[in-house]
């Protein structure tokens, strides 16, 4: 896509411009500030001691050789967490089983009290004068655990006689859940003339973000109040959650800071015990406490994403429509339930197993089952890729046993009414289905498919092109719709807009960037609508002290509601600048127009720029201050009316050498439905690394734990992230339909290519393989296991 | 594997005298024998551009160039420095002006979170350096074989690639063939 180039920032930006990025001059001169950059004056380092298994009573913990040694400021443990009344780490969203009862939620101490759970599970913190000394003291540390028998497969921990993790959750079962309406989808299945089963493995993948995670604690004895620094996506939930259920301190009385943070892909909205612990502990040792995540610390403590087991049937009629969906999903948590644990495998993956298709009847049941791994929560998409890789791969292999085109198949059944309402709560508000499908096709020429097939069996390769026609539920979310089914929190955003006496403005936001670009998206908004050079707006956030409250980035929610939030607090500073300029023009108000930031009269050359305006609300000579409160400052709080529905079609086509099991990913086709785009600039990169992340998990990425549950991936030797050589360039498409429900019409793009790529990839593998059982991640040594059986099978048969 | 059991410690209280050249400037301090070059330079230098995203040496957030070949100085100890010159990502712009190849990552939207960017950008410099302004799609992809990036799926970085080495040849930079849209 090629867009103007407003990169001088001394200009005005239009909405749809892909400016380029504000933030890039500090990250391309190494003068970005991210957490571990941080050093406060007197800090002391911490190291923690974690369990070496994956489920242990501790007898005892001797700290008194490692107490000695040189540096060591103070050795913690779980017993003076208690000491000091300090709370579990909570999981904030209430799910309620399918017999009413409330969701089992096993104690969570920030560090252990009497047992471990998880290979990493922290069980000390050492607090040294250096780290050296830190790792050398924990080393110290004499731990007497009695180690007990291990849940590690999400397969068998409900078994009776499965080890058990928490006494509150019987089968190491957290919640028995289900969505839709049973007996209208038995009464489905009973009038089907063809049903399609299928049984699917989610993986489980490690989040990686670049940017380890990290904290520094600071106590001030005199203000008695602390200051957080830390790697977190939403920094004011991060201080609710610390003083309203943790009590580390009052909420006045602490500040967090997230300064530049190096991604985060969901795993950086939870609050965890690293932090939770430098904080407390700042006061304890009366000095800074900092941390740093070795990247070893984050495969074993970070949460991870996805790992479900699903059988699910599709009931089809006799044309091949859809009458019914019934989805059985066990969910592994982990050991603990997470900060948002329970609302991923439940509220954003069953509302979401309508896909972009008519279904009469949906019926979903999820198991929520612990076991003795890392706990597991969201990961880019959360919910949504599994939702969309089950409801992708079943249409395709529906469309295979009927013998059916696949895109025609999918076309067929797209819902193609809006609003339209699905059988599990969502109510879609618009979309065009068939406009992405139909440009996705073009894009990815698959007309000339059949030949580049035969071309590539000539040379001994096999071709497979697959599909991926998926929908997202974004713009997370209204908040009595998300009260109603458990959440703790709400789901607006809040922004304030400061307009200064010389005109230029600061936009206060609730939102967190992380890489996301909103320094530069929500300048080119402010900008835009104020008729002022985006270098003229400067975008603050990630601090509590500056932003008073804000919900965070996290499910592409920062365009259609932070964005949103930014909007009404424009229009109410719009709203009072015409009443200044009336007095500044001596016209009446309702003369006055706004337009390419000049206030005119209307039919008249009489105006004032806004940056006039700005001054004169300051000076306040010209206007009644008993009509009109001097200065010019307006806040909002937006409350989304409905969630946004980004919705598109990925095309992968992929070449399978049989020799080798190598997957070549030979072109790979994206088009996205996003509504209304402020920067496509950024937009697309937004795609490119949501679809490396989803094939990340379809070719390389897995989480392996064995079956004594220590971690087999806990390194970059183990586990297969996507480097440049593994993925292809990408061809990105955008087709629009405006989301009804927001000023802006955005819908969000930021997990687009992560939910929807992995099924358009297995679609392409199982395509090129012939055979539907291509378990992800699909790597070289799978695909040649496979294409050795099928070989070996052929011989057999000769 | 999980690395949960930690070294037994050296003798305490030595120390090693490091000299080197860092961004043009001499310096000369004294460490921990175990710091690593990436920890002399964010710790006691301060010149926190450069990043740890590993501890493997598998990320390459760390890459530094080091008598202008690059290195990744997570794997590099501060006494091997000793005598070397290094540039950081802090000593590429030359004065206010930034150099071609971050000119070109800003143009072609070639960082999102920034993290994984110093490294990418020190390892592009070295690119060039051995394969010159033409490199093809495929050598820069081959290239950047130790820099993980999660951020933009690579396909911009190809891209500010190919245009940052034809800019560093005296190119427009603009007119890169790889990637091209
Ligand atoms: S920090 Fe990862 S390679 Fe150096
Ligand atoms: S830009 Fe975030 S890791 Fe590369």
């Amino acid at each position: 896509m090629t867009a103007t180039d407003a990169s001088a920032f001394s200009t005005v930006t239009p909405i749809g411009a892909a400016v380029r990025r504000k933030e890039d001059h500090r990250f391309l001169t190494g003068k970005g500030r991210y957490t571990d950059d941080f050093s406060r004056p007197g800090q002391t380092f911490a190291y923690f001691l974690r369990s070496p298994h994956a489920h242990a009573a501790i007898r005892s913990i001797d700290v008194s050789a490692a107490r000695a040694m040189p540096g060591v400021v103070d050795i913690l443990t779980g017993a003076d967490l208690a000491e000091d009344k300090i709370g579990d780490l909570i999981c904030g969203w209430m799910i309620h089983s399918k017999d009413g009862s409330p969701m089992k939620m096993g104690s969570h101490p920030a560090l252990a009290k009497g047992k471990v759970r998880y290979v990493g599970d922290h069980v000390a913190v050492v607090i040294a004068e250096s780290l050296h000394q830190a790792k050398d003291a924990a080393a110290a540390i004499a731990v007497d655990y009695e180690e007990l028998p291990v849940a590690a497969g999400l397969a068998t921990a409900q078994e009776a006689g499965a080890p058990q993790l928490h006494d509150i959750a019987p089968r190491n079962t957290a919640f028995e859940w289900e969505l839709g309406d049973r007996a209208a989808t038995e009464a489905a299945f009973a009038k089907a003339v063809r049903v399609v089963s299928l049984d699917l493995v989610n993986n489980r993948l490690a989040p990686n973000a670049m940017e380890p995670r990290a904290a520094i604690g600071e106590y001030d004895a005199g203000d008695e109040a602390y200051t957080l620094w830390t790697t977190t996506q939403n920094p004011h939930v991060a201080r609710l959650v610390l003083s309203a259920f943790v009590g580390i301190a009052p909420e006045h009385k602490l500040r967090v800071i997230a300064p530049d943070v190096g991604g985060g892909f969901g795993s950086k909205i939870f609050l965890y015990a690293e932090e939770t612990v430098c904080a407390w502990a700042s006061k304890r040792v009366g000095r800074p406490v900092k941390w740093t995540a070795e990247r070893s610390e984050s495969f074993l403590s970070d949460a991870h994403g996805r790992d479900h087991l699903t059988h699910a049937e599709l009931a089809l009629d006799a044309g091949g429509r859809i009458l019914g969906f019934r989805v059985h999903t066990r969910a592994n948590m982990g050991a603990y339930l997470s900060t948002f644990a329970s609302s991923i495998p439940t509220y954003l993956y069953g509302t979401l197993l309508s896909g972009q298709y008519d279904m009469p009847a949906i019926y979903c049941e999820v198991d929520a089952v612990y076991t003795n791994t890392a706990p597991v929560d969201a990961y880019r998409g959360a919910g949504r890729p599994e939702a969309t890789f089950l409801v992708e791969r079943i249409m395709e292999k529906a469309a295979r046993e009927l013998g059916e085109d696949p895109a025609e198949f999918r076309r067929k059944n797209f819902i193609t009414k809006f609003p339209h309402q699905t059988p599990v709560i969502l109510n879609y508000d618009t979309g065009d289905y068939a406009a992405s499908l139909d440009k996705a096709m073009q894009m990815a020429d698959i007309a000339g498919f059949p030949a580049r097939k035969a071309e590539a069996a000539r040379r001994g390769r096999l071709r497979g092109i697959g599909y991926s026609a998926y929908i997202e539920a974004c713009g997370l979310a209204p908040s009595s719709a998300v009260g109603s089914l458990g959440a703790g929190v709400g789901l607006w955003e809040s922004a304030e807009v400061r307009v200064n006496p010389t005109g230029n403005v600061e936009v206060l936001t609730g939102s967190h960037s992380h890489g996301q670009g909103h320094e530069t998206t929500f300048a080119q908004l402010v900008s835009a609508r104020l008729g002022i050079p985006i270098d003229q707006v400067t975008i603050v956030h990630g601090d509590t002290d500056k932003v008073q409250f804000g919900m965070g980035t996290y499910g592409s929610r920062s365009g259609a509601v932070g964005m949103s939030a930014i909007v009404k607090a424009l229009d109410k500073v719009e709203a009072k600048a015409r009443k200044i300029a009336a007095y500044l023009l001596e016209a009446s108000e309702g003369d006055i127009e706004f337009k390419d930031g000049k206030f005119t009269v209307a039919g008249t050359d009489r105006a004032v720029p806004f940056a006039e305006v700005a001054l004169g609300a300051y000076t306040a000579h010209k206007f009644p201050t008993s009509e009109i409160e001097p200065g010019l400052k307006e806040g909002a709080f937006y409350d989304p009316i409905n969630f946004t529905f980004p919705a598109g079609c990925h095309i992968c086509e992929v070449e399978v050498d049989p020799e080798t099991g190598v997957t070549d990913i030979v072109k790979f086709t994206a088009v996205d439905d996003f509504g209304v785009v402020i920067n496509p600039m950024i937009v697309e990169g937004q795609v490119h690394g949501g679809i490396a992340q989803g094939i990340g998990q379809a070719l390389l990425e897995g989480v392996t734990y064995d079956s004594d549950g220590q971690l087999v991936t806990g390194s970059y030797m183990d586990y297969t992230m996507p480097r440049a050589d593994d993925v292809p360039r990408f061809d990105v498409g955008l087709t629009e339909t405006r989301c009804t429900t927001n000023p802006l019409g955005i819908k969000g793009c930021g997990e687009a290519g992560a939910i929807a790529a992995p099924a358009a990839v297995i679609n392409a593998m199982t395509d090129a393989l012939g055979t539907e059982d291509v378990p992800m991640p699909a790597t070289p040594a799978t695909v040649w296991r496979i294409c050795e059986a099928q070989a070996a099978a052929r011989r057999a048969a000769e | 594997m999980t690395n949960l059991a930690t070294p037994a410690s050296p003798p305490k209280s030595e120390t090693v005298h490091v000299s080197l050249t860092v961004n043009g400037k001499p310096v000369t301090v004294e460490v921990d024998p175990r710091t690593l070059l990436v920890q002399l330079l964010r710790d006691h230098l301060l010149l926190t551009g450069t990043h740890v995203g590993c501890d493997t040496s598998q990320c390459g957030a760390c890459v530094v160039l080091m008598d202008g070949d690059a290195v990744k100085s997570c794997t590099v100890l501060a006494a091997q420095a000793d005598g070397a010159s290094v540039t950081t990502i802090e000593g590429l712009a030359a004065g206010g002006t930034l150099h071609p190849m971050q000119e070109a990552f800003r143009e072609n939207h070639g960082l999102q979170c920034g993290f994984c960017t110093p490294g990418m950008i020190m390892t592009a410099v070295d690119l060039v350096a051995h394969h010159g302004p033409g490199l093809t799609e495929q050598q820069i992809r081959e290239g950047l074989d130790g820099n993980l990036c999660r951020c933009t799926g690579y396909h911009n970085i190809v891209k500010s690639i190919a245009a940052g080495a034809q800019a560093m040849a005296g190119g427009s930079g603009s007119g890169a063939k790889v990637a091209a849209e």
